[in-house]
């Protein structure tokens, strides 16, 4: 694909990146930091087409490590994003009582 | 696999993200939000290793086990109230395997033009700063290292060294594509990571953290470039865009601004600590 094709993806990721957290509330900055931590695990698929062309076999232990280390961040990411989501969750329920006493 | 099922797929996955990151924002659906991330980063594994058939595949797939199982592991085991620093720490290793990726690329890489070395570059600059970066907000959370802000005599002027010498590096890869002058900008980068992260107090990693995962995305954005993956392009960037919007939404939430976080050391001002 040419250079100005990727730019034009590139600058429209810009504005969804932008727009798309833009009301988030701030009791969820911290799971919200490590979800998109997650996401960008996913250079676990650029380590993979790198190690899948490579003849030298020095270069492919070098790509393995890369890999090791992307999947930690994709899979570890996305499990502890999960986790404390579920904390979340938990404390909200031990609370409903409060939660509808104004509404009364 | 053909090229126009791979690219649908990896459009599918992009679009997997950009829900989940939406889904996040919001209480009632955040954690489903973070299960439609984890499907779309199934597909998109699945779908580059049905395009690329890699020669020696169970290589690859054991190393993909041995990830997931150190990842999922540690994510299992850290306690609730050192989730921050586990976040650092897999964030600072995903920013080592995008530089990895664009250092191990350019032997290979044969197009050779000055644009393409130059992103080359970058990616291995912004992926090696968020690689020690994340590793010292990971040890000063940890309290292996103090959490006051760590300054030393001649600091900002070591500081400006390193990067003019990373800069001038910078340069000399994308005009020449010299493997040792990228490795070298790789180790001048792992300094400014360091110099970035001593001066910022305790109270302030957090904000810290959320920079660097911005930075991630940037690495992840840029080594998609380097590579030709619309994918990664995309994923990357709202990684970055996000990140940086949220990490200014953090610093507002605690009454800080970012410049005063990451220099505030330098100019006496005390950061809460």
């Amino acid at each position: 694909m040419d250079g100005v094709a990727l730019l034009t993806i590139f600058v429209l990721s810009v504005f969804v990146g932008y727009e798309v957290i833009s009301k988030v509330s701030s009791t969820l900055h911290t799971p919200l930091m490590s979800g998109s931590n997650a996401i960008s695990g996913i250079v676990l698929v650029g380590t993979i087409a790198v190690a899948a062309h490579t003849e030298s076999t020095g270069i492919f232990v070098l790509e393995l490590v890369a890999i090791v280390l992307a999947t930690v961040n994709l899979v570890g990411g996305f499990v502890v994003t999960d986790r404390m989501l579920g904390m979340f969750r938990a404390r909200a329920r031990q609370s409903p009582p409060e939660d509808k006493g104004p509404q009364r | 696999m053909n090229e126009t099922w791979t690219a649908l797929l990896y459009l599918a996955a992009a679009v997997c993200f950009i829900v989940a990151l939406k889904a996040l924002s919001s209480p009632r659906t955040a954690r489903v939000g973070n299960l439609v991330g984890a499907a779309g980063a199934v597909v998109a594994v699945l779908v580059v290793l049905a395009a690329e058939r890699p020669e020696r595949l169970v290589w690859v797939l054991a190393a993909i086990a041995v990830g997931g199982a150190i990842g999922a592991v540690a994510a299992q085991r850290v306690a609730m109230t050192q989730m921050p620093q586990m976040v650092a720490l897999f964030n600072g290793v995903g920013g080592a395997a995008g530089a990895l990726v664009a250092l191990l690329e350019l032997p290979e890489g044969t197009s050779g033009e000055p644009a393409h070395l130059a992103v080359t570059a970058f990616t291995v600059l912004v992926g090696a700063v968020t690689f020690s970066g994340s590793l010292l907000t990971f040890a000063k959370l940890q309290e292996l290292v103090t959490g006051r802000p760590l300054i030393f005599p001649g600091m900002r002027w070591v500081a400006a060294a390193t990067v003019g010498g990373a800069l001038a590096t910078g340069v000399w890869v994308a005009a020449t594509g010299s493997v040792p002058g990228a490795a070298s900008l790789a180790v001048l980068a792992l300094g400014i990571g360091l110099l970035l992260v001593l001066p910022v107090g305790g109270a302030d990693v957090p904000i810290v953290i959320s920079l660097l995962n911005a930075f991630s995305g940037i690495t992840v954005a840029a080594s998609g470039y380097v590579l030709g993956n619309t994918l990664l392009i995309v994923a990357g960037t709202l990684v970055g865009a996000s990140g940086t919007l949220l990490t200014t939404m953090m610093a507002e939430a605690m009454g800080r601004s970012l410049p005063n976080i990451l220099f505030g050391a330098f100019a006496g001002g005390s950061t809460l600590g």
